[in-house]
């Protein structure tokens, strides 16, 4: 009967199973074995050792790229999740009628299109048409050239990043749901005040969310493309004016290998940051054993 | 991570694989009726509908399945690496050397002597773009000529006179783009002259006496200081009318393709672009009184950098007889004029101007402007400017070595270099990727 279960249970499994072979472990190991190899997919591959990766040393624009990537995902992650969890802390407090109203609206931008993005992106950063400039200038502020300027096109790809931030405030927001209310009154009880109450309770309460987020915003950060790639680099034209502030780690890692056709050495670089990746990640977690709290501990 | 690298591989194989068992690839050889699987063309306006149905019929039974949008380097990759390329391929001709290089089309040799293809009708500065180490790759298309376009009313209210606006002497030229641009309370309010770099350097280059690299295509020519002095000239012109982020912003907020481009609204005085740009002023903005007037070097010659697209056939193409048949009708002079005439006849019946299409073909061209359409002044000056077309030749990793040169550009712009620095990094990254590409050759 057991083994029976076993292998039923084997069963219901096995599309993902099969899916994660062939779509995920599969081209994982391909593309480490072809890190390894001259190959452009035209002509027969050549083993060339770690050639790649000692070029990826010598490459400048890796650190370029790869710079850009972290300095987007420091500035990146933090606003996600700090206008996240405020917005979720306003949606909580709202009455139950709008507040389904304001998480539809909340998420709405999350279902738009990364590439949809990248063209608002454009329009609404303009330095001298864009809306966000036309507003700053309501306040007697002179606004800068966020699409063209090196200093102000990761800041302003951080501030469109934060458009669709709304699957962050609904995971926030299932998280605020479940803190202990007594726990709240008891500290209301003892004087604490709201500050120290979000300090002491709520931060504690949803520190697991906290932590998840963190995780798959950085991850998502790092591996950010689709809008910049649409806002610099997606037409001939964008691609000739293609900013180096611009260049983050998956564009210049696509262009490698369907541009120039180094399909070996774009699988290299693949490798490198998904290493980067589980590095931060690993620290991530080391550093959440000090301050994730679970209720099951 | 590594999955949005594999996975896209395999999901443009499976595109590729998928549009080319769509495309028919039946019946095999002889006489059989076959279709012809293409990538990167659509019939979407009469020009290409009435070559593509012409075409068609000298290959009939068979046909040709048309494709939809451009060219996509992932999906042909795929198609080729998954063992079924297509039997035609439609691109860029800057394209075809990198290719060709990794011998993913096939030398057009035998198809033109099979054909009897007379090379003479095309112009020779589109077959030098598509051939690569004395090959021939691709048969050419259209014919995009780069002139200087100029906003009559704007130079008539800044007192200047349209015809005698040139880029031969350059501290006229600069002068005269001051005199041009228009600033409002520290807001660049009209652009005087855009050089337009980075896209345009090779025209710069040639302007002051360089090249870019030699005609072999083999060795990167981007450190000659006459490139340099060319680059800093275009940069100066940019930085006296407002700096690159405020210059770009600002032309970004252009109507490009509307009825409030920058020519009817002032916003512009005078730049170089593609010819086909008249057609653009003439549907929207006919009111707009624009001179056009070839781009001339300091020695006074016209410079016109052209390019265009070609049609190659895939190594491994299933039927690369009749795909060599079909491409011969669909850049041949009556296929052309066919297709002019046609186009001729829908924008009249619509009530719109036809300015023309200008051609790889000369002897098409010949007909067109004659029979066909009437030449406005402006096209004139297009046809009298053709001849002295000039094309970057075929190289081998042509990709790497214009992301090179535009890069370096782009720091320029940026401030971050000095235009010899950036050009001499720009010639270092060129030339090793030229060398490696060109291994073994």
């Amino acid at each position: 009967m057991a083994r029976r279960e076993t292998w039923a249970a084997y069963g219901f499994l096995s599309p993902w199973i099969i899916g994660f072979a062939v779509f995920m472990a599969g081209p994982m190991v391909a593309s480490l074995v072809l890190s390894f190899t001259d190959y452009d997919v035209l002509t027969d591959t050549r083993f060339v050792g770690a050639d790649n990766y000692r070029a990826m040393l010598a490459d400048s624009r890796v650190r370029t790229s790869l710079a850009n990537t972290l300095i987007y995902t420091a500035l990146h992650v933090p606003l996600t999740m700090v206008v996240s969890l405020a917005l979720a802390m306003l949606l909580i407090r709202a009455g139950r009628r709008s507040a389904g109203f304001y998480r539809t609206v909340f998420y709405l931008p999350t279902v738009t299109p990364k590439v949809a993005v990248g063209v608002l992106f454009l329009l609404l950063f303009n330095g001298q048409d864009g809306l966000i400039n036309r507003v700053l200038a309501l306040a007697g502020v002179d606004g800068p050239d966020w699409t063209v300027d090196p200093a102000w096109i990761k800041p302003g790809l951080v501030l469109i990043g934060a458009w669709s931030l709304g699957s962050t405030v609904i995971i926030y927001l299932a998280a605020l749901q479940n803190v202990p209310r007594d726990l709240h009154e008891a500290a209301a009880m003892d004087g604490a005040s709201a500050w120290a109450r979000f300090r002491a309770v709520t931060v504690p309460s949803i520190s697991g969310a906290l932590f998840f987020t963190l995780i798959i915003n950085t991850i998502g950060g790092l591996q950010t493309f689709d809008e910049v790639y649409t806002a610099f680099y997606g037409s001939a034209n964008q691609q000739t004016y293609g900013s180096d502030a611009a260049l983050f780690y998956v564009v210049y890692l696509f262009q490698q290998a369907f541009r120039f056709l180094h399909v070996g050495y774009a699988s290299a670089l693949a490798w490198l940051l998904f290493l980067i990746i589980v590095a931060i990640t690993l620290v991530q977690v080391r550093l959440s054993r000090r301050f994730v709290y679970y209720e099951s501990e | 991570m590594v999955s949005r690298i594999v996975r896209p591989m395999i999901a443009a194989g499976l595109v590729g694989v998928l549009a080319v068992g769509c495309g028919g690839v039946g019946g095999g050889g002889g006489g059989d009726a076959v279709t012809l699987s293409m990538m990167g063309f659509g019939t979407g306006d009469e020009i290409a509908k009435t070559r593509f149905d012409e075409a068609n019929r000298s290959i009939a039974p068979s046909a040709a399945a048309a494709g939809e949008g451009s060219f996509d380097a992932q999906q042909f990759l795929a198609a080729v690496a998954s063992g079924a390329p297509p039997d035609l391929v439609y691109m860029e001709r800057r394209l075809l050397g990198t290719y060709a290089a990794k011998k993913a089309l096939v030398p057009l040799g035998d198809c033109v002597a099979r054909e009897g293809i007379d090379l003479g009708q095309f112009r020779p500065a589109a077959i030098a773009e598509a051939t690569l180490n004395g090959e021939l790759y691709g048969l050419p298309e259209f014919y995009n000529n780069r002139m200087l376009l100029i906003n009559d009313a704007v130079l008539r209210e800044a007192g200047l006179d349209p015809a005698a606006f040139a880029t031969t002497d350059w501290d006229a030229l600069a002068e005269a783009a001051e005199r041009l641009s228009v600033t409002d309370a520290g807001a660049l309010r009209r652009i005087g002259f855009d050089p337009k770099i980075p896209e345009f350097l090779p025209m710069w280059a040639r302007a002051n006496g360089a090249e870019l690299v030699s005609v072999d295509g083999r060795t990167a020519r981007l450190d000659d200081p006459k490139v340099a002095e060319a680059l800093e000239f275009t940069v100066r012109l940019i930085r006296a009318q407002g700096g690159w982020a405020a210059f770009k912003s600002f032309r970004d907020t252009f109507d490009f393709f509307g009825a409030r481009n920058q020519f009817a609204q002032g916003q512009l005085g005078a730049f170089v672009m593609e010819d086909f740009y008249l057609n653009v002023l003439a549907e929207h903005s006919p009111q707009a009184t624009v001179t056009v007037a070839p781009f001339r070097g300091r020695d006074g010659a016209p410079v016109d950098w052209i390019t265009g697209n070609a049609w190659a056939i895939p190594a491994g193409s299933p039927h690369a007889e009749q795909a060599c048949r079909w491409i011969k009708t669909m850049t041949d002079s009556p296929t052309w004029i066919a297709a002019a005439r046609e186009r001729a006849r829908v924008r009249a019946e619509a009530g719109k101007p036809y300015a023309g299409t200008f051609t790889g073909n000369v002897r098409a061209d010949e007909v067109i402007f004659r029979d066909v359409v009437q030449p406005s002044p402006a096209v004139r000056t297009v046809l009298e400017t053709q001849p002295s077309g000039f094309a970057l030749p075929a190289m081998a990793a042509g990709e790497e070595f214009k992301a090179a040169w535009q890069e370096a550009v782009n720091r320029v712009l940026d401030g971050r270099q000095s235009p010899a620095e950036a050009l001499a990094e720009a010639q270092r990254q060129a030339q090793a990727a030229l060398d490696e590409a060109n291994r073994g050759s």
